[in-house]
């Protein structure tokens, strides 16, 4: 279904605010620029700060979705 | 490449739980945010940069109107109460995986966070530099406003 192959997974299931943010903050720093993460989490605040955060620092959300409670996003780092 | 920086500029003046949080939260999030943070912590905040208070840091149900708390109101004045209302408070923290502050201050001293603490509430509580931790840095009003102008988000908590 695409093209992009998944570097690292942040399991940020249970956490809540801003913890699934942060560990991502950090994690995204484990992999190269361009590279794609993804990241679980069980937050529903989740889905709306991903997206904010994304749109402040500039990292790309590829991807979310949500199964049985879990939301999943695909983040690409680009810088 | 060498956008400006986004500016928070915080001042925190409270230390039960329900007030110790938002600066922590919102200084951590800035900060993963590549905000420029720095939080001024007076009166009740400087418990904020007290060494290992964070995690001891309560809530009393006095006054909380709004706390579900399974006692009359006027309950929470008695002794005991507020070791009460904070065992249940972190318990609803750990329940909902709610960081603990701690933690959250270690990812402010990490992401450099600017962390001030107000020489004259010191000065009025008789808190010494050496109660606080290492990372802060002791300063007055003038300080703080430097800091805080051409800040793009200021809050008073």
């Amino acid at each position: 279904m695409s093209d992009f192959k998944i570097s690292k997974t942040l399991d940020a299931k249970n956490l809540s605010c801003p913890l699934p943010i942060l560990r991502t903050k950090k994690a995204i720093e484990d992999i190269k620029i361009g590279e794609f993460i993804e990241i679980l989490a069980t937050d529903p605040g989740s889905v709306a700060d991903f997206n904010a955060w994304t749109a402040a620092t500039g990292h790309e959300l590829i991807d979310k979705s949500e199964e049985s409670g879990i939301y999943r996003f695909i983040i690409k780092r680009t810088k | 490449m060498s956008e400006k920086k986004k500016k928070l500029a915080i001042i925190a003046s409270k230390a039960d739980i329900a007030g110790a949080y938002p600066p922590l939260i919102l200084a951590t999030t800035a900060a993963s945010m590549d905000y420029e943070v720095g939080i001024f912590c007076t009166f009740f905040g400087l418990n904020l940069l007290k060494k290992k208070k964070l995690n001891k840091l309560k809530i009393t149900p006095a006054g909380e109107t709004n706390m579900p708390m399974p006692i009359p109101q006027i309950i929470g004045i008695l002794p005991g109460m507020t070791d009460m209302a904070t065992m249940m408070m972190r318990s609803w923290m750990k329940g909902a995986g709610v960081a603990k502050l701690q933690e959250l201050m270690d990812i402010s001293i990490e992401s450099g966070v600017r962390l001030i603490a107000c020489q004259m509430t010191m000065d009025v509580m008789k808190i010494k530099r050496k109660q606080l931790i290492d990372e802060c840095e002791v300063a007055g009003a003038a300080t703080f406003l430097e800091f805080a102008t051409g800040a793009d988000i200021t809050i008073y908590i």
